[in-house]
């Protein structure tokens, strides 16, 4: 849901529901990337209430756009975690192997 | 004398940042009462006006990321991340804490308990035992769907104990799975010639593939849920369904999972002799050790900085600073301890999908 100005489209507040600090907090350090992004911070109005405000001010492009980039941004950065982790545990996975097996063929 | 600006002064790094400005940037400096420099700088124009470019584009973060997995058991996983920002660090535990769906037990039909622990503690009881069953096979069960083989596992227990027997302790291992489903009738108002059951299972559960060679159970056989003196017997079905960790503690799939930044250890002065030996027994953990300079000479160097705890002893009573305990704010030390059901690394790799699905859901709802 977006709170904004309908003649100004470069500042306004997004309201995420079912969302907390894991998603926002992210999103926040992805929109800081941004040098299109003059200001981004987010807020959760109460703690009962699963409802986050992300704030977007930019210098001039559409706020939706940026917060979209910028969680394209991040889904992008996930993906790479995703890949390096596994081929990080393959290669660990490989090399015990292969001393497992030396150790063996001391015997 | 013209006038120069101070970033073009001979001894200003062009293009980066002087070094007392970069320890801020990226150190945690803890001292004696709290740390400091703890504020993340995510602002890319937080150095514009020193020519410094402060962002991490996309290309910089895949370029820089770098994984090293320190040890890997069916359980536990140590693993460093470096080039990754805390907040994305914090997202991914919270996620394996809290949003990593599980099995485990909700529903418990009792049919008789005669032991000293009551129905409800003793159906809390069932609800926190680890299930060796891999979530992905199965669906949410919500309140408007029947129990079905494809998002229930139906387990029971039916033990008791004989009059003139000692005491007998109920363990984990006596939960047998019932692949077939409920046995529990329900009643119905008209008497019909097969009697329903609590839930409908089409087909047994051990006639799916996906079973056939790994029959589900508890994951640990020797939990003691109840203890039950002569005369006394339980017998009930409890229904496990999938969840996450946010609803009910009980569907958290990690024991815990945590991190810790790498610790830095810089020694501000040469230290030596008497004061070399006793900074080295200062430290509980072996952070530093002596190394013998000629002539019988001994100087204290940080042999093993990793294993600092920040207890903080080689700082406190000092007069004079001789240490410094840094934290680096880009290099996370991973602990994940699996509670059994999915192996560690298969779990951090879920956390992260989880955390790509919500980015997705969210730029579903923008468009």
């Amino acid at each position: 849901m977006e709170h904004g100005s309908l003649t100004d489209l470069s500042s306004s507040t997004f309201s995420l529901i079912d969302e907390d600090h894991t998603l926002a907090n992210s999103v926040r350090f992805t929109l800081n990337q941004d040098p299109r992004v003059q200001f981004c911070g987010y807020s959760i109005p109460h703690p009962s209430d699963n409802k986050v405000n992300i704030r977007v001010q930019t210098t001039g492009d559409p706020a939706k756009d940026v917060l979209k980039d910028a969680l394209q941004n991040l889904m992008l950065m996930c993906k790479h975690v995703r890949t390096t982790f596994d081929d990080t545990v393959n290669d660990f996975r490989a090399t015990e192997k292969v001393e497992h097996i030396d150790i063996n063929s001391d015997r | 004398m013209p006038k120069v600006s101070a970033l073009d002064m001979p001894d200003v790094p062009k293009g980066k940042l002087p070094e007392h400005l970069e320890v801020q940037r990226t150190r945690v400096v803890c001292n004696a009462d709290a740390p400091i420099y703890t504020e993340p700088f995510h602002y890319s124009g937080a150095f514009a006006l020193m020519g410094v470019d402060n962002s991490v584009t996309l290309e910089s973060f895949c370029k820089n990321l770098k994984i090293e997995v320190i040890e890997l058991t069916e359980d536990t996983m140590e693993f460093d991340m470096i080039g990754i920002d805390a907040s994305l660090a914090n997202a991914f535990r919270r996620i394996l804490i809290a949003e990593v769906p599980t099995m485990a037990i909700e529903n418990v039909l009792m049919v008789n308990n005669t032991s000293v622990i009551p129905d409800e503690v003793l159906a809390h009881r069932l609800g926190l035992i680890p299930l060796n069953a891999d979530p992905k096979l199965f669906e949410y069960l919500s309140e408007h769907d029947t129990p079905n083989e494809r998002n229930t596992i139906v387990f029971k227990l039916a033990v008791s104990c004989k009059k003139g027997s000692p005491r007998l302790t109920v363990k984990s291992d006596q939960l047998k799975w019932l692949p077939g489903g409920s046995e529990l009738e329900m009643e119905s108002p008209t008497p019909s010639a097969k009697p329903r059951t609590y839930t409908s299972f089409s087909r047994s559960q051990d006639s799916m593939p996906e079973f056939a060679n790994k029959p589900l159970g508890v994951k640990h056989q020797d939990i003691i849920i109840d203890k039950l003196g002569p005369g006394q017997a339980i017998e009930l079905e409890a229904h496990a369904v999938k969840g996450i960790g946010k609803v009910h503690a009980k569907w958290s799939p990690v024991a815990t999972a945590w991190y810790r930044m790498l610790p830095e250890v810089i020694l501000l002065k040469e230290i030596k002799g008497v004061d070399a030996e006793k900074l080295v027994k200062k430290c509980p953990v072996n952070v530093f050790d002596i190394e013998d300079v000629g002539k019988g000479g001994k100087k204290a160097v940080v042999a093993n900085p990793r294993a600092c705890t920040l207890c903080r002893e080689c700082i406190r009573g000092v007069n004079e600073p001789q240490v410094e305990l840094r934290r680096a704010k880009d290099h996370f030390i991973f602990k994940i301890e699996s509670a059994g059901a999915i192996p560690p690394e298969v779990l951090f790799t879920d956390a992260v999908k989880i955390l790509e699905e919500k980015c997705d859901r969210v730029i579903c709802e923008l468009s």
